[in-house]
This record gives structure tokens, sequence and C-alpha cells, in this order.
């Protein structure tokens, strides 16, 4: 299945009394890498959980294209790719090994040669059979960053993509954003880096407390409309 | 791609992780001995055991390593929240159920391997005159115990309290199969062993397999959702 846009309608999640998320409405299209910016404890991650499935709402709707996660099941998230603040990366296992292992999993056809692209797009392909446990916080951030990417996902849900990254690393991860917009790819990120993004994302919105608000477009440094955004 | 190809994929990569770590097999292993060896002392006197304890020893030994596998296996999926990452794979979601379920039950049968010939050996239990039926017996009260603490162990990997809820939860649900186990264990090490007997709490353990292996694979998709 493929779609050219990720709709938020009303979205509202609660854990136990607390709500995390307001009657959020939002709408990514192909092609657009939209910040989601907002304070630690906003509801960014729960809403990116939420894009990737991994959590419902208790009410309102999220729309892939005409299709919902009930109505797409596995299809749908053949086409997702996530890169959570846990980097869903198994430890023990070589960069290699994990790579491999995801890319079977998503039923990859060549997926040795899909492994080696991207240990080569990582910078790791010299460090490819040491075990994961061994890397430093921003190597493991990039292997993470390709498995979220191993399979050439539609939808692409970063949370804190650049954690950990050293200024190379974090130019060569801007790159491969621009070049995934250019690939019609939904990028959705959520950041603290707001210099990082100012000029790649096309557009930003703030979450805070719960709820949803457009950052203005232009005019000055992105963090000051993020201040006043998140003020407003 | 098929149901049994993401078994056998979860699977190899579970025992692939223990294969470098072996922190599971060896704690549970130590754990299982230790247990054994502790109810050896309490029950053998002068060289000679108290009648007919074997039976209930070695199967209190592979549902106390048992519970303490379940809980370390999915302790390990937890750490990097890599169960995320297995939810969002694009396959069935009741196969990552039947690959943890066979993960688990490939180590307690390494621990299994260990325990009953120490069982035998301590309380000089024949546990080896009906081996086939003992095999059967162990291997059935085995998949029970597993297939419901796989499940439970699933659901409570990101709960506060899964140490103490797991066993809260699994034991009352098993008890059936420790009964059964122990009672049809128990049939077999008779002076006059009773081998039809054996095979009824066999027929209920299988009974109790299909249900709640079905329950669980029915079940695990809705529960591992949020």
């Amino acid at each position: 299945m493929d779609f050219d846009s990720l709709t938020f309608h009303e979205v509202t999640r609660n854990f136990g009394r607390r709500r995390a998320l307001n009657r959020v409405s939002l709408t990514c299209r192909a092609g657009e890498i939209v910040a989601l910016l907002g304070p630690n404890g906003a509801g960014k991650s729960t809403l990116l959980s939420i894009a990737a499935t991994l959590l419902t709402p208790s009410a309102g709707a999220v729309r892939y294209g005409d299709r919902t996660a009930r109505t797409g099941g596995s299809q749908l998230r053949a086409r997702i790719g996530f890169l959570a603040h846990d980097l869903f990366v198994y430890p023990e296992l070589s960069a290699a090994e994990n790579l491999l292992f995801f890319a079977r999993l998503h039923g990859l056809a060549d997926a040795e040669r899909d492994v080696d692209a991207a240990l080569a797009q990582a910078g790791l392909q010299d460090r490819r059979d040491d075990p994961a446990v061994s890397f430093s916080r921003g190597m493991r951030q990039r292997l993470a960053i390709e498995r979220a990417l191993l399979h050439r996902p539609r939808l692409v849900l970063l949370d804190e993509p650049f954690t950990g990254l050293d200024d190379a690393a974090v130019a060569a991860t801007r790159a491969r954003l621009s070049s995934l917009r250019e690939s019609g790819c939904i990028v959705l990120l959520t950041t603290h880096d707001l210099e990082i993004v100012e000029h790649l994302a096309d557009r930003a919105v703030v979450l805070s407390g719960g709820r949803l608000s457009a950052v203005d477009a232009g005019g000055t440094s992105l963090r000051e409309r993020y201040r006043q955004a998140a003020s407003s | 791609m098929t149901f049994l190809r993401v078994v056998w994929l979860v699977m190899r990569k579970d025992l692939l992780v223990e294969l470098r770590s072996r922190e599971i097999v060896y704690t549970t292993m130590f754990f299982a001995v230790s247990c054994v060896l502790v109810f050896a002392f309490g029950f053998v006197r002068e060289g000679q055991p108290m009648e007919d304890v074997g039976a209930g020893i070695l199967w209190i030994a592979v549902a106390f390593s048992g519970t303490l596998a379940l809980g370390r296996a999915f302790e390990r999926e937890r750490q990097s929240e890599t169960l995320r990452a297995l939810l969002l794979a694009p396959v069935d979601r009741p196969a990552l159920y039947i690959a943890k379920l066979l993960g688990v039950l490939v180590l307690l049968a390494a621990v299994e391997v260990i325990i009953v010939p120490l069982v035998a050996l301590l309380f000089q239990a024949p546990l080896f005159r009906h081996l086939a039926m003992l095999l059967a017996l162990l291997a059935a009260g085995t998949i029970g115990f597993t297939a419901v603490g796989t499940l439970f162990g699933a659901m409570l990997a990101r709960a506060r309290s899964r140490d103490v809820l797991l066993p809260v939860l699994l034991y009352p649900i098993t008890v059936p199969v420790i009964i059964a186990g122990v009672r049809g264990t128990s049939a077999l090490l008779q002076a006059d062993p009773d081998p039809a007997v054996a095979r009824a709490w066999l027929s209920l353990l299988v009974s109790f397999d299909v249900v709640f292996i079905t329950l669980a694979l029915w079940t695990f998709e809705p529960v591992m959702t949020d």
C-alpha cells in the first residue's frame, strides 16, 4: 500500500488521569519535513508513537492517505520507519546483525546488499562486526537511523534524530533528510536542536501541554518564533 | 513473509543474543540446581529421601526457573525497547509470540537436561524407568507453563512492577500444569508404576496447552497494541 499524507484529526491520548495529547490536528504531506517542537513532556513522543501505530488514540483518528492503522495492518507498518528515543538496537548483536535481522523481518529481497549500503551510509563499515554495546551513543544513533530507513519507508518518524551526533554526522543526517524529502517521503521529526532544523524543515509546529500550535513562517529565527508560539 | 519464517528469524535472533550473553541459561540453571540442592538438604536424611518428593521438587524447580527465564527474556527486549521494533515490523504479531515461546522452551529444555538426572540422583527417583512418558509430561507441562508465561511476560514488559506481577499472575493460572505434572510424574515413580494415570494427566496437560496457546495467539495482538 502507499499513501501521500498523514493526518491527525482531533487526536487525544490519555494515560490514566493525565492527558498527554489534547485534540491534536495536523496534516503532513509527501515531500515535506515537519518539525515537531516542544518542551520535555509535551507529548511529542506520544504523537510519534501513535503515528507509528504503537499506541492508539483515546479519541480522534489518524489516517494514512485514506487508510487507518486498523485497515492498513502489516502493509501499513511496512511503509513506516520509526526512530524512537530508545534506539531499538540489540546491544549483543553486531551492527550488521542488527540491520540484517530487521531487513529480513521486513522481507527485503536483497537484505545483505541493503545492509552493506546502510552501513556505508552510517559510516560503520569498519565496525560492522562489532557488538552495538561497544558503540558510542552517536554511533548507535547512526545505526538506529539506518535501521529505521532500511526498508525505504514512505512515512519517516524521527524522535530526536540528532542526539549524540557529531558535526559531521549531523551534516550527513541533514543531507539524508533532504534526500528523503526529494524522494517523496513524509518526514515528521521532533528535536530541541532548533538551529539544525531551521533551514531543513518546511514548517514547524509546537506541542505544549498536549496542545498543538503552528509556528509562524519566516521573519525572525526559528528559536524566536518557537518561543512566541510556545508562550502564546 | 510466512508465519514460520518470522518465527524462525525471531527465535534465531533470541538464541544468538543468548549465546553471546549466556545470561539466562546460566542464571536459570544455577537457580534450578540450587533449588534442587536446597530441597535435598531438607528432604534427604541419612541418604534416604522422603517418599514421593522427587516429582514435586522436579516441577517446582521447572516452575521457578521458568519464571526467571521468562522475566529475563522480556527484560532484554525492554532495555532498548526492541519489543516495540518487533511490533512495528510488518509481520503477523502472533508469530512473535510463538518465536518468544520457542526461545524460552529451548532454554528450559537445557535446564531440564541438567535437573532431571540431578533429581534422579539426589532423591533416588527412578525417573528413567518410563523415559518416554516422563519426557512427554515434561514437554507438555513446560509448554503449558511457558505459553501462559510468555503472554504475561510480553504484557508486563513495560510495567513498573513486572518482576512482582509476573509470578503473581502466572502461578494461579498454571496451578493445573504443576498439579498435573507432579501427579503424572508421581504415578511413574511409585514402586508399582501406573502409566495409565500418567497418561490421563498428560491428556490434561495437552488440553491445557491447546487451550492456552490458542487463547494467547488470539489475544497477543490486541494486548500488545497499547
